[in-house]
């Protein structure tokens, strides 16, 4: 694993990132949104996992953990939330979900 | 021996007079409200026969407890106090006894007796008090009843008004008393009579100087004393029986009873005794001025009680304390002899209280005419009726402290028989110049007049100055028969002149009064002194209230900062609305954006390692 450096990683951490917040802020089907945040936490584990690698300590591995813990949770509530949101609303398109406006 | 029960037993009558007296028949408001105060007056009579030389004291419970400062609930009963007590309750009982007749016909019968057992109880409080801060409850309440039934008829504009300026006056005079208080406790460190007492003399005059001018502030509110006096005459407007029990008989009396129980302080502060006399003197004389050209009957009474105030202050000021307290009491008799009957005239005829309208009731009414001379002759100080006994202890001891006192004085008592036969001879003698019909007045209002006069004619032999012999320090001095002579004949002499005027030729008065013009204007007037004190206080003080304190304060600065932060809120509110779209991805932007000023923020500091 000598072959890599650690830049590298966390360029690809960044670009994963980038493109997470990208189709998060350009995107307007819901589970696609969905599926942005997915790929920011990842791209966070990612870096995570690089420095831990890096500086030999086992941090970050935990904390990879608890993040995907978290993500998984969250892809439950948020799944839920998005079936209710169809159901009522029969639509996906975030820009139609404003009820909280006013 | 339960000296609580003193004033308990009023406070249970008000209570439950109060709670339950608009269900009640008359007879039974009647039953709570006048046996109260006989048993008390009873129980205070038993504790005063069981009194010997040295004072009973009883403690209750501490109510304030601060440190090394303790004020406790305590009551004690001494020579002086017994006095006073016997006064309260009984003149008391009489003035309760006289409403049944007189307030038959009111509406609110339960209230008034309600209130008038309240007032009894807070009197008594403060009669019996063996501290200061007793004291003061006791005489705070005896304010608030005075405001009350002063404003008893309280449809009257001039009534609430009358009781607010009753209110107000007083306070100037309470405020002093407080600071008063304050200083005690600063300078003595406590509140109890007998510790401050037996302290006294090792105090510097000049505090000692400042608390006794601060009590005189209490005093002279209180008892009506120049320049506090205004508001007396005006309280006029309460019930008859009120002006009878409050505004001569007792309340009024509480200052002079405060200046003599706190005779050691005074003692010990000349300067302070000497302003007690001058200003005693002074009220007493301008007073009786005013009296001389009043034409509404209880004001000529109102302006005499002010002037026998003055007489009772003159008396503590030249340093003869018991014969201060001897006029207090006889006082109290005949003054309210004089006003039960004013009343029981001014019943007879309807609500007339003008004395223009009145004249010839002597033969119409014949007992309220008889009982009422008895005191207007003791008032005159004609011997041996009871006023000549106190007047003249007062006078001489007057002259043995500065000669000039004794002839004012003597002067003043001359005006006194002038203004009361005056309103003698305006009322029962001569023609009858009303309209209504004049009838005699039921037994429940002559009775207690029937009392009165009696002691208002014996009253005399009741001897105080021996009874207080041992208590106020020995002031004794040889009564000259030259001085007795001439004070009495200063008093025959008002009388005859009044009799001239006013009956022999009736044409006199008026000539007379033409005849000096603007004097008599100026006295008519009362000198102008309410007109005086509206220009110089009050409107100051209302238009104070109204443009800086009202309209530039509240409306300006406080109404200002509240409405200014209210609309400063809703202006930053209204921006910061904007953010909120509803559109997440917006919010998803601004966080984004935060996140980027985060991170470009800490990265130029240096903070992220």
């Amino acid at each position: 694993m000598n072959g890599v450096p650690l830049t590298w990683y966390l360029i690809l951490s960044a670009v994963l990132f980038s493109l997470g917040i990208a189709g998060f802020l350009f995107r307007k089907n819901i589970i696609t949104v969905f599926m942005s945040i997915e790929l920011m936490l990842n791209a966070v584990n990612l870096s995570f996992v690089a420095f831990s690698y890096q500086l030999k300590q086992v941090n970050g591995h935990i904390f990879a953990f608890f993040v995907m813990v978290v993500a998984a949770a969250e892809a439950t509530v948020g799944l839920a939330i998005i079936l209710t949101v169809f159901k009522n609303r029969a639509t996906l398109n975030i820009d139609e979900v404003n009820s909280m406006k006013n | 021996m339960e000296l609580w029960l003193i004033p308990a037993l009023p406070l249970a009558g008000f209570v439950i007079n109060g709670l339950f007296g608009r269900r009640f028949s008359k007879a039974l408001v009647n039953a709570v409200a006048i046996g109260s105060v006989v048993l008390s007056f009873a129980w205070a009579l038993k504790t005063v026969l069981g009194l010997g030389e040295a004072p009973i004291s009883e403690h209750y419970f501490d109510w304030i407890v601060a440190g090394g400062f303790r004020v406790g609930c305590d009551f004690a009963v001494d020579r002086l106090t017994a006095v006073m007590l016997l006064v309260v309750t009984g003149v008391g009982s009489l003035i309760h006894i006289y409403s049944i007749g007189y307030m038959a016909h009111d509406e609110g019968y339960a209230r008034f007796f309600a209130y008038l057992n309240l007032f009894m109880f807070f009197m008594l409080t403060l009669v019996l008090a063996a501290n200061y801060l007793v004291m003061f409850v006791g005489w705070e309440g005896v304010g608030l009843c005075s405001y009350l039934l002063i404003g008893f008829w309280f449809h009257k504009k001039s009534a609430t008004n009358a009781g607010n300026k009753a209110f107000i006056v007083n306070r100037i005079g309470d405020y002093g008393f407080s600071l008063a208080m304050l200083m005690i406790v600063v300078t003595f460190g406590t509140l109890d009579f007998g510790a401050v007492f037996a302290a006294a003399a090792s105090k510097p005059e000049a505090l000692l100087t400042a608390i006794a001018m601060l009590l005189l502030v209490g005093a002279c509110g209180k008892s009506a004393q120049f320049p506090l006096y205004v508001w007396l005459p005006d309280a006029m407007e309460g019930p008859t029986p009120v002006s009878a029990l409050i505004h001569a008989a007792t309340m009024v009396t509480a200052g002079v009873y405060m200046v003599a129980r706190s005779f050691p302080i005074y003692t010990h502060a000349p300067a302070a005794l000497e302003i007690v006399a001058v200003m005693g003197l002074f009220t007493a004389a301008f007073a009786a001025t005013i009296g001389l050209a009043q034409n509404d009957i209880k004001k000529v009474f109102a302006y005499s009680t002010v002037s026998q105030l003055g007489y009772m202050f003159l008396g503590l000021g030249t340093g003869a304390f018991s014969a201060g307290i001897y006029h207090l009491m006889t006082h109290a008799f005949f003054k309210a002899l004089l006003f039960l009957g004013a009343g029981s005239v001014i019943h007879a005829l309807s609500g007339e209280q003008d004395m223009r309208n009145m004249g010839g009731l002597r033969k119409m009414i014949p007992l309220t005419f008889w009982t009422l001379m008895c005191a207007a002759i003791s008032i005159s100080g004609v011997p041996p009726f009871a006023g000549f006994f106190s007047k003249d202890e007062i006078l001489v001891s007057a002259y043995h402290h500065a000669p000039w006192m004794y002839w004012v004085g003597t002067i003043t008592a001359g005006l006194t028989a002038f203004y009361v036969f005056r309103a003698m001879f305006m009322t029962f003698f001569g023609e009858y110049r009303g309209h209504e019909h004049p009838h005699e007045s039921p037994p429940v209002i002559t009775v207690p007049l029937a009392v009165l006069a009696v002691l208002s004619v014996v009253g005399g032999f009741i001897r105080v100055p021996v009874w207080l012999e041992k208590f106020f320090p020995a002031a004794e001095a040889p009564e000259p028969f030259s001085l007795v002579a001439i004070s009495v004949a200063a008093g025959v002499i008002g009388i005859a002149l009044a009799y001239v005027m006013y009956v022999a030729k009736p044409g006199l008065a008026d000539s007379v009064s033409s005849g000096l013009g603007a004097l008599y204007r100026l006295v008519y007037n009362k000198y102008f002194v309410d007109e005086i004190y509206d220009a110089t206080v009050v409107k100051p003080v209302v238009n104070g209230s109204r443009v800086v304190l009202w309209r530039g304060v509240d409306a300006g600065l406080i109404d200002g900062a509240a409405n200014g932060i209210g609309s400063r809120s809703q202006g930053l509110g209204a921006w910061l609305k904007l953010f909120q779209s509803g559109n997440i991805r917006s919010y998803a932007t601004w966080v984004v954006f935060g996140s980027v000023i985060l991170v470009v923020a800490l990265g130029l500091v240096g903070a992220v390692r």
